[in-house]
């Protein structure tokens, strides 16, 4: 099911993650959010630039305990575990994340 | 969440009212052909694909003497019908584990069978249709191979190797499942079945080492690659990557380095899942379980223990040796593989081990028995091993553990509702129905006993869990990983 922002048509896979990651732009990221109904806020912001960031790096999203170590260098101790990822991204930092992120979907036991 | 209604946990588990057909819109996403290739699979379903798939049931039929048998020998007296957590969660009759074999069955009958051939509907012989296919790969994806009506069957019919053939029959004509066959690709081009790579795995590692640090003071190592090591651990790749997972993770490494041995995790065998043995593809099982040998012989270890997974233990304990033996290279004064649990629990029994049990007064446990562990492997040297060393384990590290009812553990355990290649989101609805008997015992010692935490040894039952468990009223993190209990409760440093 393609996915159309601001007149342009982007492939996506079965669950609407991004087939092509060097599609991805922001309208792209508020446009799936909106398809959600989230409203992406800066800290929202925050968690997608990260997974990016070390995706280009890794050529994987980061593991739970990464990320949760980096966002709350970023945003404050309290914002660094899970239960605040969970509160952004109700269906899961990795996968919900991950979508809007632009980055294929976590696969395996998770 | 979803649109569709979780199922009322009542007091009782009842057995349900029959709603047929009511699931046959079930299906996973359908692989492609970039996921069937690397697998030996065709990319799509394949112009003579009847007859495709009535000589793959013949080759099967020879080369599986189980599955011959399990095809002659059902006399439908019913005592499997209400044994299966599908058909309990989602009242659909052709999820009677009886009803699901008989697709598979009917087709045998037809081609293989002398009355099928001549008087099919006498028999119940049916022709392999582009309709049966259909119904083939929804219910077959609606099995998760654990095997509990097999336990109940008075002629031992092993339903997941029904399933299994019918899977491999499946990707023969190039009508895989697209969950499975794609982290089966991850796992040959990459390591894993999350696909991260050694550099992400050194610097997931790294920051577990941080992490422990600043948490206990102690320098806990988590070695990658690192050769000349005593044991090789081998984990499923959720444990690098999830919650509750990484918890475990962190507690290996905790005994491990209080216990004085050397360990390392390996990049090119970085995932203990074999999901070859859910899509009954021998080969691919095979190619799996050599990376592991290929780690071993690299790394020169003299050990291999394998972490908490719960269908990678039954490859590892029954099958390891035929698919990658022999290991006449390894310390023949341990068993081939070994589990975590065993470890720990040998440790313990030695008295190696110093624990705080007051660190997990918070917490009120129960142990949900993995069903591949459960039916399909053992632990230790004394039979029921498999159930005895987990709860010891537990019960060393926590003052307050209670089991759940007798008939829903052991080798009666119910499946959590996501295991043999169904942990997928396409597959919500019956995941969430089909955790319905586990949340109704669960639901029992929460409110008779107070439990609070729900413990397993399994990364796809933990994966499961934190998703369902918001379903029936529960939190996502109340499922902890057994070795996260250890790792709270161990006391690090110079033994008193």
């Amino acid at each position: 099911m393609p996915l159309e922002v601001n007149g342009k048509t982007y492939e996506t896979d079965e669950e609407g993650y991004l087939a092509n990651l060097n599609d991805w732009n922001e309208d792209l990221a508020k446009a799936m959010a909106e398809a959600d109904g989230t409203t992406l806020d800066e800290n929202h912001w925050e968690v997608i630039n990260f997974l990016r960031e070390y995706y280009e790096e890794y050529q994987i999203a980061p593991a739970v305990r990464v990320l949760t170590k980096a966002i709350g260098k970023k945003l404050g101790p309290d914002k660094g575990n899970s239960k605040y990822l969970y509160e952004l991204f109700p269906y899961g930092p990795a996968k919900q994340a991950c979508k809007y992120a632009g980055l294929p979907k976590p696969t395996g036991c998770v | 969440m979803a649109d569709f209604e979780t199922p009322e946990v009542k007091e009782y588990l009842d057995i349900p009212a029959l709603k047929r057909g009511v699931m046959g819109n079930s299906k996973p996403f359908v692989s492609k052909e970039q996921f069937q290739e690397p697998l030996g699979f065709p990319g799509e379903l394949v112009d003579n694909w009847q007859q495709v798939a009535v000589d793959k049931l013949g080759e099967l039929l020879k080369t599986n003497r189980g599955l011959q048998v399990f095809m002659d020998s059902c006399v439908k007296c019913g005592a499997c019908t209400d044994k299966c957590h599908y058909f309990l969660g989602t009242s659909d009759p052709r999820n009677m584990p009886v009803a699901r074999q008989d697709l598979l069955r009917g087709v045998y009958r037809r081609y293989y069978t002398l009355p099928g051939k001549l008087f099919p509907k006498l028999v119940g012989a049916m022709d392999l249709t582009e309709d049966l296919l259909d119904q083939w790969y929804s219910y077959y994806h609606q099995c998760s191979e654990c095997r509990r009506c097999s336990v109940y069957c008075p002629y031992g019919i092993d339903t997941a190797e029904v399933t299994m053939a019918a899977r491999d029959i499946m990707n023969a004509v190039g009508k895989g499942q697209k969950y499975s066959n794609e982290i089966i690709g991850k796992v040959f081009k990459i390591g894993n079945n999350l696909g991260l790579p050694q550099p992400a795995l050194e610097d997931t590692l790294e920051g577990l080492e941080e992490e422990v640090k600043e948490d206990t003071g102690a320098d806990v190592r988590y070695p990658l690659d690192e050769e000349g090591a005593e044991v090789l651990l081998v984990t499923p790749s959720a444990d690098f990557f999830a919650e509750p997972h990484v918890d475990g993770l962190i507690g290996y490494g905790k005994v491990f380095h209080q216990a004085g041995i050397s360990w390392t995790l390996s990049s090119h065998a970085s995932e203990a899942a074999n999901f070859g043995l859910f899509i009954g593809s021998m080969e691919n099982m095979k190619r799996i379980a050599m990376r592991i040998r290929e780690a071993a012989l690299d790394l020169g270890v003299k050990r291999i223990v394998f972490g908490e997974c719960g269908h990678a233990w039954r490859v590892a304990y029954s099958f390891l040796n035929t698919l990658a033996g022999p290991f006449d290279f390894l310390d023949p004064r341990y068993p081939v593989p070994q589990h975590i649990c065993e470890v720990t629990y040998d440790l313990i029994q030695r008295g190696a081990l110093t624990f705080d049990k007051s660190a997990n007064d918070h917490r009120r446990v129960t142990f949900h028995d993995s069903c591949n562990v459960a039916r399909a492997s053992r632990m230790g040297d004394m039979p029921g091993g498999q159930f005895i060393i987990p709860r010891e384990i537990i019960k060393a590290v926590c003052n307050h553990y209670y089991d759940m009812p007798p008939d829903t553990i052991g080798e009666a355990t119910f499946c959590c509702g996501g295991g043999g290649g169904l942990l997928t989101d396409d597959l919500m609805e019956l995941r969430v129905k089909g955790a319905l008997p586990r949340m109704q015992a669960l639901k029992q010692v929460v409110e008779e006993n107070g439990v609070t935490h729900l413990a397993a040894i399994c990364a796809i039952c933990k994966s499961q869990f934190s998703k369902v468990l918001p379903y029936y009223g529960f939190q996502m993190d109340q499922i902890v990983s057994v070795h996260q209990l250890v790792s709270d409760a161990i006391v690090l440093g110079q033994k008193q």
